[in-house]
């Protein structure tokens, strides 16, 4: 009878997944010329359509004993029998490697690739925005999911502070996050009161409206065409590239009499990204055990308790909010400064959607597992080229998988114990 | 200190709450009972800002407050628990005390970044006052345990030192004793007492068991099905009829 | 007179993408009044309807078959198939097993789903968008044919008729059938529900299915009347659709239907006497306003906040 039943699902979900994958998959509109024509797709395509029926099939039929046996598996973690370190020795353990790795960090462009530096610079820009989402998130509870919108502002206001009065990188970086922040503060106050889910869509609304009207704004912003000309930084008011474009500024390998390399600008731009994106980190971290690091927990963990004991739920949410977007302006203007060009498609909603599968991914609330998943989430469809077109597609299934096995994500955080004093 | 006069609060066509009148002074327990589904805990939506009132007044020390907001009527020294127990489950035990510190503590930015001696100061002394009523109820050994992993008992204790930590005048307590065992409930009702005797505070208390109300109650208001019933003291309370005809009728 | 007929026709533009999107917005407004949580991927369910319905239509081309009446309704039951059996995949994959979750989990679920079913079909079939043959062409047209005249195309007809059947059908079901009452009583509390020995997760399942296929019927009805389908297409459709469940009142079906009709009529006038580029800011706009202002809607319910 129970067998019977099982035998039945197990069917009728194989059926669903050939009914959902065939027509799809196994059948391709092609244009030819006006018209469109059908073609059936090769062999293994096929194969793998039905494959996947069958596996579905034996997977339902055979569920419960999957799970029974999936519990029975040792745990396949090494660490998880080792008995957990000291207070103490953890924190030494975790402060040396975390200086080894930034001594890494700072070195290690002088040994490496123009390409790989630059990409390296890439994937700062994301370890700041995605702990910038991280406040908002991960921290306070907010599903924002207009954030690039943010980090638009922060590129947009360089590339048009530039052009418009010759603001250099520096003067714009300030501005920039700071107008970010402005933004966020601006936008934040009216909606923060809505409900978790109401939240999400209003904020991708917002960020939906700043792209359409970065796209059609042509006077100010060109439109699709984006801004060009963007400078890079300057050291001090030397400029890195071989002839200087700034009258009064001197050339970098001119004052300290080295031949030209276009490296340097590379690498001078990374070591930027890399000092800001620590920046991020460390203020970040240092708010989070601050009073107002508290308050966003509290209110993403039970906000009616946290307005019963006196919390502005308002003011709080406001300023994670803030400053979630003032370190996206932050990154913003360096992302504009590596490109030298900026276009409204550079901001789109599937660039807000990749920074929170960033934060899901690391363990939404966990500053070091956000920062190892922007490095993964950026470099593996780099390092594997030929399934970069799949990137988004692992990305959607990445973050379902994680919300259904494990929403504390790949690096949960872990809370740090307060020593007391016992009174007297 | 507390005057509630002629309280309503009507949902779409449903009136929960029925010109329901309470006063309660400096160190007194005030206690609210009544049948499930009375409006005792909508009585305490409406005082502690949560649900702004369809009618009536609420005077705390003098000031109006109905329709006040939530946390500013906390911040004048109101503060409630809940019916289920609502921690920050996924913080510590510690962090719980001191998220309800926030208004004792420098809360500025700047301050807390760059660590001004205002800052430390008060971060030291909010850490003290959690450590005293850590003490105080029992949990300071836990102190370090996420707070959504305690036992029930001790999440029931550690919601009422998160009031306590506030420096809270008034404590609206909303079954504190549900889901305790008798032994739980004795300490409960010393530590209630406590706080009245020790920490001069008034208390509202909403409650089923009938034997931790009657004693340690100074007054005790009765509402049925949104109505004041009857208010007095546990004595007069206890022998009046219309109270023990609707509690007979009830159960 | 010409301003007239240039606003009819407007309106009569408004009217026909309202109904379409009142059709998508039954899907978030069922979904969310029975587990309150917003099925993010239902625009691509949407799209997938509209992908299906023309492999369906270009299939019976090849083979040479050219009946109007069988090209549809051969193109419409594929599509409703396709779709709902995706909207069960969907749902009992992504959301039943973080239901009942913090609140962020099943919506960032449902973004993930969103996002994998947007590169599901780019991968599939290609990122360029492709041809929808105008199978309905031609229609009634009144006013001065030396100045401006309003038309009513077959096509825009076709819609509304579509969508008149297709809600009240639902209604009939909703009202009448015994799932259309258990889902009524699992959207008023889903535990109670539960232990008066209504199975719940067929229900929530069934919810999914149904709004699946009326997502799959306003596909084949825009992809027809648009001319054209690409993997993005459900995105946005789906946001308007949101905003119109929003709109009239999230939970409430006739709330769908209005708010539909209001988003679409605005969304044309913008594009008649503005401009079409800014037909996204006045929707999104709308929603932004709706939710400030009057977060319950038009015709849904007021909430009372449980503590």
């Amino acid at each position: 009878m129970m067998a019977a039943q099982n035998v039945k699902h197990a069917l009728f979900c194989a059926i669903i997944t050939l009914v959902i994958s065939y027509p799809i998959l196994g059948l391709k509109l092609e244009a030819a010329g006006i018209r469109v024509v059908l073609t059936g797709a090769d062999a293994s395509t096929l194969v793998a359509i039905v494959a996947a029926a069958v596996a579905v099939f034996v997977f339902q039929l055979f569920r419960d004993t999957i799970f029974k046996g999936l519990g029975r598996l040792p745990s396949f973690s090494p660490l998880a029998n080792r008995e957990p370190m000291s207070q103490e020795k953890r924190a030494r353990v975790e402060s040396i490697a975390l200086i080894l790795l930034l001594m890494a960090a700072l070195t290690w462009p002088f040994f490496a690739s123009r390409g790989s530096v630059d990409l390296a610079t890439l994937v700062l820009i994301y370890v700041m925005l995605a702990l910038g989402l991280n406040v908002v998130v991960g921290l306070a509870g907010l599903l924002d999911l207009g954030y690039v919108a943010f980090y638009a502002v922060g590129a947009y206001t360089f590339a048009l502070l530039h052009q418009y009065f010759d603001f250099t990188f520096w003067q714009a970086l300030f501005v920039g996050s700071g107008l970010a922040a402005f933004t966020g503060m601006l936008l934040g106050f009216p909606v923060l009161r809505l409900r978790g889910d109401y939240l999400a869509i209003v904020t991708l609304g917002f960020g939906e409206i700043i792209r359409i009207l970065l796209n059609n704004w042509t006077q100010l912003t060109g439109g699709p065409n984006g801004i060009g000309g963007i400078p890079d930084p300057t050291l001090f008011g030397m400029e890195f590239g071989r002839r200087v474009k700034e009258e009064g500024n001197i050339s970098f390998h001119e004052f300290f009499n080295i031949p030209y390399d276009s490296n340097h600008k590379i690498i001078f731009l990374y070591l930027i990204a890399l000092v800001l994106a620590t920046f991020t980190a460390l203020v970040i971290r240092r708010f989070m055990k601050m009073p107002v690091g508290r308050a966003w927990e509290a209110l993403r963990e039970d906000e009616i308790a946290a307005r019963s004991l006196g919390l502005n739920r308002t003011s709080i949410k406001l300023s994670a909010f803030t400053i979630g977007a003032f370190f996206a302006g932050f990154a913003g203007t360096v992302f504009a400064s590596k490109q030298g060009f900026i276009s409204p498609e550079s901001f789109v909603f599937l660039e807000s959607a990749i920074i929170l599968a960033i934060v899901v991914l690391g363990g939404m609330g966990s500053q070091l597992g956000v920062i190892l998943a922007a490095i993964a989430v950026t470099i593996l469809p780099e390092l594997a080229r030929e399934f970069s077109e799949y990137r988004m597609l692992i990305f959607g299934a990445a973050m379902v998988t994680m919300m259904v096995w494990r929403p504390q994500g790949l690096m949960p955080v872990r809370r740090i114990p307060i020593k007391l004093k016992k009174a007297e | 200190m507390l005057e509630v006069r002629n309280l309503s609060m009507r949902f779409g066509g449903l009136l929960a709450v029925d010109q329901v009148s309470l006063d309660v002074q400096e160190q007194e327990i005030v206690s609210i009972i009544g049948p499930n589904g009375a409006g005792k805990t909508t009585v305490f939506n409406c005082m502690s800002g949560f649900y702004k009132p369809s009618g009536g007044q609420i005077i705390f020390d003098g000031k109006e407050i109905q329709g006040k907001s939530d946390h500013k009527i906390s911040l004048m020294g109101m503060v409630r628990t809940f019916q289920h127990v609502r921690l920050f489950t996924k913080m510590t035990v510690v962090e719980n005390l001191l998220v309800a510190q926030h208004r004792h503590l420098n809360t500025n930015f700047m301050a807390g970044l760059l660590k001004t001696p205002d800052y430390r100061e008060r971060e030291r002394k909010a850490l003290d006052r959690a450590a005293y009523w850590l003490e105080r109820v029992g949990l300071m050994d836990l102190a370090n345990r996420e707070a959504g992993n305690l036992a029930y008992g001790q999440q029931r204790r550690l919601e009422i030192a998160r009031c306590m930590v506030t420096e809270p005048r008034l404590l609206m307590l909303d079954e504190p004793a549900a889901g305790l065992n008798p032994a739980e409930t004795r300490e409960l009702n010393q530590l209630i007492n406590s706080l009245k005797e020790d920490y001069n505070v008034s208390v509202v208390l909403i409650e089923h068991d009938m034997s931790l109300v009657m004693e340690i109650s100074d007054r005790i208001t009765v509402i049925n099905q949104g109505r004041p019933l009857a208010a007095g003291t546990p004595d007069e309370v206890r022998n009046n009829d219309d109270v023990i005809k609707a509690y007979l009728g009830e159960t | 007179m010409p301003d007239f007929l240039y606003f009819l026709q407007q309106l009569i533009n408004g009217l026909a993408i309202g109904s379409a999107y009142a059709l998508i917005a039954i899907g978030y407004t069922m979904v969310y009044g029975i587990i309150g949580m917003i099925n993010f991927a239902h625009g691509e369910i949407y799209m997938i309807g509209a992908y299906t319905a023309l492999i369906a239509i270009t299939g019976l081309a090849t083979l040479g078959i050219a009946w109007l009446p069988l090209i549809l309704v051969v193109a419409l039951v594929c599509a409703v198939l396709v779709s709902s059996s995706m909207g069960w995949a969907v749902e009992r994959v992504a959301y039943r097993p973080v239901r009942g979750r913090h609140r962020l989990i099943p919506l960032i679920s449902a973004i993930g789903m969103s996002i994998f079913l947007q590169n599901y079909v780019h991968l599939a079939q290609g990122s360029r968008n492709v041809g929808f043959p105008a199978l309905i062409q031609g229609g009634f047209q009144f006013g001065d044919p030396d100045s401006f005249q309003t038309s009513i195309s077959y096509m825009q007809i076709t819609i509304f008729v579509a969508t008149l059947v297709c809600m009240s059908a639902l209604t009939l079901f909703i009202s009448h059938s015994r799932i259309g009452r258990a889902c009524r009583a699992v959207s008023q509390d889903l535990g109670m529900a539960n232990l008066l020995g209504i199975e719940t997760n067929r229900i929530i399942s069934a919810t999914f299915v149904i709004g699946a296929s009326l997502a799959a019927v306003a596909g084949l009805l825009l992809g027809m009347y648009y001319g054209s389908v690409d993997p993005l297409f459900g995105f946005i459709a789906g946001l308007k659709a949101f905003t119109a469940a929003v709109l009239g009142g999230i939970g409430s079906i006739p709330g769908a239907m209005l708010g539909g009709l209001i988003l679409g009529v605005s969304e044309s006038m913008t594009s008649g006497y503005l401009s079409g580029e800014y037909k996204d800011v006045v929707s999104f706009g709308l929603l932004i306003l709706i939710l400030l202002f009057k977060p319950t809607g038009l015709l849904g319910k007021p909430e009372v906040e449980k503590i």
